[in-house]
């Protein structure tokens, strides 16, 4: 099968790549790219540990293909930290204890980055309605709601 | 075989291209998810990248939705706010961003919650440029070899029209049951016209027609649903899954039924 030319930018960094046909963005990212933050669990659309942001909107990587993100702005968990810095929800998922195994972490924080984005003070509901496509078999969920919400926090008092 | 993706601007071109081994890519949560789990049925995918596909037009009271547009699209939209619950039942966030309307159609249960509503609503698909009637498309739908290009109904009033889908995982799990209701009044409350889709009741959306008539002439109340509610049952043949099994479901329907009419 052919290899096509994908462009896109990757955590802001421009990105050009060939990828086989029909190759899934996280295949892509993963093997080619070699960002390895967004993970691969059930490939079906139900864990959401792949979720990564295109254009701003979260979408899953296991069922998006590469080719269709030609001139897409991609970000990842990797792109989160600057300059050695966590990004705030990095930061309170650590410190509250939101991440056990780590498996479900990368796709938790980007669907909980796609909430603050666009709503940066959530309610509880808002932030369960938010991660309510990612699966986490260790914590229960709750540090990961508290979490969240401790970031908001966070962050709307750094903007005051 | 390796798999590949082929993309047209055109409607038209990328229907050409849709030969043997060809599955068309609407927002990837099937068509993908089935390359992921080994379906060997297709190794060709086929798209369209028309802007037209990704519009959505209302006028006059009715909803033209493009086959490209997305649940998240749909829920977001100010004048789809009768129908915008059912698009936010589909999935979670990021596959709301992604599953298509037009994808919705094809879905087998227990997904496929959009086109129960749609069913309810009477829905015309376009597809292979024709109007077809949504439930002669479902009917038909696992010959179909065109491509959607919309949907078309009137939007519903925010009164006449009601929804529930039933999971047992919250706020997000797949359907034991999804329900559609469309019901015209008159002033008197007495109902002059029903239409009632159910989901999960067999491998597609269906009407539930005797639960239909017998709701004609009645009022909403638990007396006037009763004959309703003891025919919901009629002509099921509902899915065994992980979820639920074809018994518990054809259990629990009219319990759910009536609950939606009497909420």
């Amino acid at each position: 099968m052919a290899k096509i030319p994908v462009q896109f930018t990757l955590n802001g960094e421009d990105k050009a790549e060939f990828v086989e046909s029909g190759v899934t963005l996280l295949k892509a990212l993963r093997e080619k790219i070699g960002d390895t933050s967004p993970k691969g669990g059930c490939q079906q659309g139900t864990c959401g540990a792949c979720s990564v942001l295109i254009d701003g909107e979260l979408r899953l990587s296991c069922l998006t293909l590469a080719e269709t993100c030609d001139g897409a702005s991609i970000v990842t968990t990797a792109g989160l930290a600057e300059g050695g810095v966590m990004h705030p929800l990095q930061r309170a998922f650590l410190d509250g204890f939101a991440t056990q195994c780590g498996f479900c972490t990368p796709g938790m924080l980007m669907a909980a980055k796609a909430l603050l984005d666009r709503n940066p003070d959530p309610t509880r509901d808002d932030v369960v309605e938010a991660i309510s496509g990612n699966i986490c078999r260790c914590t229960g969920y709750e540090p990961i709601i508290q979490a969240v919400l401790s970031a908001a926090r966070a962050n709307s008092h750094q903007v005051a | 075989m390796s798999l590949g993706l082929q993309s047209f601007s055109t409607v038209k071109e990328a229907e050409a291209a849709l030969g043997a081994g060809a599955r068309y890519l609407g927002g990837g949560t099937l068509v993908v998810r089935g390359a992921n789990e080994g379906n060997t049925s297709f190794w060709t995918m086929v798209r369209a990248t028309d802007p037209e596909l990704s519009m959505i037009e209302i006028a006059y009271g009715t909803a033209r939705i493009g086959a490209s547009v997305t649940m998240a699209k749909v829920a977001a939209h100010p004048d789809l706010a009768a129908i915008a619950p059912v698009a936010r039942a589909v999935g979670g966030p990021a596959i709301r961003n992604m599953a298509t309307v037009g994808g919705n159609l094809f879905a087998p249960a227990p997904y496929g919650d959009f086109a129960v509503s749609l069913l309810a609503l009477d829905a015309t698909v376009q597809a292979g440029g024709r109007d077809v009637p949504i439930e002669a498309f479902l009917d038909a739908r696992d010959g179909n070899r065109s491509i959607v290009s919309s949907v078309r109904f009137n939007v519903p009033k925010p009164e006449a029209f009601r929804f529930v889908k039933v999971s047992r995982v919250k706020p997000k799990g797949v359907s034991v049951v999804s329900i559609a209701t469309l019901l015209d009044m008159d002033k008197q409350g007495k109902i002059t016209a029903a239409r009632i889709a159910l989901g999960c009741m067999a491998d597609r959306p269906i009407r539930a027609r005797a639960a239909e008539e017998a709701l004609v002439g009645k009022t909403l109340s638990a007396d006037g649903i009763a004959d309703a509610v003891a025919v919901i049952g009629e002509g099921i043949q509902p899915i065994t899954d992980a979820i639920a099994s074809a018994w518990y479901r054809a259990e629990v329907l009219p319990v759910h039924f009536r609950r939606l009419l009497l909420a």
